[in-house]
């Protein structure tokens, strides 16, 4: 125990005050504790990942394991669900399902990004009327679940006959549907002193001026959790997709997936399993490359995975 | 003006106005004198807000604002995507209610899922997130470990998994057998594919616990210590100083993660196949509307479903903000 807490420090100060030693046994105590500590914390993180290392291990059971053996090391490993899952299903191969959630979730980013930053400057630089009423409205949106829109909104794009494109998946990000990521923008650009702004101003520039010369470049930490999160949320989503996407070859990955799930015959488990692992390789990937700004995102904004 | 503390976005409103003045009190005190340009000014002001506001305001006004109107007006209708919508008043409503066991059903499992799995859920949050409060060292790890299920759990592939999973040879069913119980699989159990539901809810504590876990970063060491001088012990200390410093979040946590529930669908959607079986308990509101709207074509009643959930929710938030000043402690208020 090296770290000495001002906590302990001030007991100690008291302890001697009063005249008694400071406590011995309590250094042991207290590595005592941080045992105990990381047992419960090791236990607690073998249980929280055991579905995915389970997802992983599972990946390598030929077919006929499955159903009878539940653990994680298989009996006779094989790549045979890879080599049959990237052959793909319905006649269309799994990177092509790849491709579309990849081009979905770009886009969603794109639009996220630029239509949240902008409303976000709106609602956070710019004093004129209204801009109260409809920065609590814009807020009220968080909270309004999504079962009251969606109806219409289908009927809309239906009307538009935009079925089977992907113009209702992507359109909705380019108008900053999302309330969250405006809302996490808003607190960033807040958090940035108005000195350099009043100073731009005095020097005569327009309020675009300031947002792309001052503030965008300020923002960027905002930007990257938001786009971020706009990708997984875009590449997990599956009601989205579900309800606009008909044809089999313009399927994102989660909509493949039920493909497989649907046609569970037993002698498909290996691929399903499979494919639902490969589906979440990419999210893990961002996950360990970025989690510094996924949870810093989460913990000051309250944004949720 | 800290962007660093989590707050409950009713708050939000009266943070921006309040920070308002001070920043335009600089500028109305000194520099810019008064005169007939400022009402020009003003206008330009008013003409740039709306400029940047305006993709925003589309979608708002287009896709939200719109539609949920259009969907009141549905609900009081008739309507199957190809003929004209019949104006029917309340029937649908009263059909519902009276006629539709499948609705009763379906709002009874919601609300247990809703109203069981999210408490468990906030207090599992909770108590890992004091868990790694104790000590800063080395949580980081575990602090990423457990949030990554959040970030994947209403995903298509982890619903796949937890079939699999909880299936009659999965590995839940062969850990418990260790323990003498059997189980012959929860999915197609009708009491447990809820609880089996509300599990993989639970799992998915990690983004609330990141909150928590940045709310007990702020809450200032002299309290405790404070508590402690006058002989507090741990579940005192948990009692008088955790519990409302971290009222604001737990109030934020608490009214995103019930509304949140509801809205549960990919996951039952797999797991029951589309069917929302076995009898009917995954059949959520969320997967009964899609089945009313989209299978059965029957917009105007899955409308007025959809606007009952609306009310329950509002009634929910409601309860919610009316209760807080009983229990949610805001900084500054009495300091």
């Amino acid at each position: 125990m090296t770290a000495v807490t001002p906590v302990k420090a001030f007991d100690e100060v008291v302890a001697e005050a009063q005249g008694k030693k400071p406590p011995r046994q309590k250094v042991s105590r207290k590595t005592w504790q941080t045992v105990v500590w990381m047992v419960v914390l090791i236990a607690l993180t073998a249980l929280v990942l055991y579905p995915l290392v389970w997802l992983f291990a599972s990946t390598f059971k030929p077919n006929a394991e499955f159903g009878q053996n539940p653990g994680l090391i298989p009996d006779s490993p094989t790549i045979d669900n890879y080599l049959k899952v990237f052959e793909g299903i319905a006649g269309v191969p799994l990177l092509r399902f790849f491709g579309n959630s990849l081009f979905i979730a770009a886009m969603a980013v794109i639009g996220t990004v630029m239509s949240s930053a902008l409303a976000a400057y709106g609602f956070a630089r710019i004093k004129f009327k209204g801009v109260g009423v409809l920065f609590a409205a814009m807020i009220g949106t968080l909270l309004l679940p999504f079962h009251v829109v969606i109806i219409p909104q289908y009927i809309i794009f239906n009307r538009l006959e935009l079925i089977d494109t992907y113009i209702p998946l992507i359109l909705p990000k380019f108008l900053a549907t999302e309330a969250f990521f405006v809302f996490l923008i808003v607190q960033f650009i807040r958090s940035i002193p108005r000195d350099m702004d009043e100073a731009a101003r005095i020097d005569g520039a327009g309020h675009f001026r300031i947002f792309w010369s001052i503030i965008l470049p300020l923002i960027k930490p905002a930007l990257v959790t938001c786009s971020i999160f706009a990708f997984i949320w875009a590449w997990n989503d599956f009601l989205g997709p579900l309800l606009y996407v008909t044809s089999p070859e313009q399927y994102p990955l989660p909509i493949a997936l039920r493909l497989y799930n649907d046609q569970t015959s037993a002698s498909d488990y290996g691929a399903t399993v499979t494919a639902s692992f490969l589906a979440l390789v990419p999210i893990m990937a961002f996950f360990a490359v970025f989690q510094r700004f996924l949870i810093g995102g989460v913990a000051t904004q309250g944004l949720k995975g | 003006m800290t962007a660093t503390t989590p707050r409950p976005t009713s708050e939000s409103g009266s943070t921006r106005r309040s920070a308002k003045p001070a920043a335009s009190a600089t500028r109305k005190g000194g520099r810019i004198p008064v005169r007939p340009g400022i009402k020009l000014r003003e206008r330009r002001e008013g003409l740039a807000g709306y400029a940047f506001l305006t993709p925003w305001l589309i979608g708002f006004l287009g896709l939200t604002v719109g539609p949920m109107a259009y969907s009141l007006y549905l609900s009081f209708t008739r309507y199957n995507l190809f003929s004209d919508p019949q104006w029917i008043g309340f029937d649908n409503y009263v059909r519902l209610f009276t006629q539709d066991p499948q609705f009763i059903q379906s709002a009874q499992i919601t609300l247990t899922y809703v109203l069981v799995g999210t408490p468990i859920k906030l207090a599992a949050a909770l108590g890992i997130a004091l868990l790694l409060n104790y000590r800063d060292k080395g949580s980081g790890f575990f602090r990423s470990a457990f949030y990554a299920p959040s970030l994947i759990g209403a995903s298509v592939s982890v619903a796949i998994v937890w079939r699999a999973m909880f299936s009659a040879e999965g590995p839940v069913d062969s850990g418990l057998s260790i323990f003498g119980i059997n189980i012959g699989g929860w999915v197609g159990n009708v009491s447990l594919v809820v609880p089996m539901m509300i599990i993989l809810a639970i799992w998915q504590f990690g983004g609330t616990m990141v909150i928590f876990l940045a709310g007990l970063k702020q809450v200032p060491k002299e309290l405790y210590e404070a508590a402690e001088m006058d002989g507090a012990g741990a579940l005192r200390r948990f009692k008088a100083v955790t519990i409302p410093m971290l009222s604001p979040v737990i109030f934020f946590n608490l009214l995103l993660e019930l509304i949140g529930a509801f809205q549960v669908f990919a996951s039952a959607y797999i797991i029951s196949n589309g069917t929302g079986g076995p009898a009917g308990m995954t059949n959520f509101i969320t997967v009964y509307l899609y089945k009313r709207a989209f299978t059965d074509g029957q917009m105007g009643y899955a409308a007025a479903m959809a606007w009952i959930l609306l009310i329950v929710v509002a009634i929910i938030a409601a309860i919610l903000f009316r209760t807080q000043k009983n229990w949610v402690h805001y900084a500054g208020d009495n300091r």
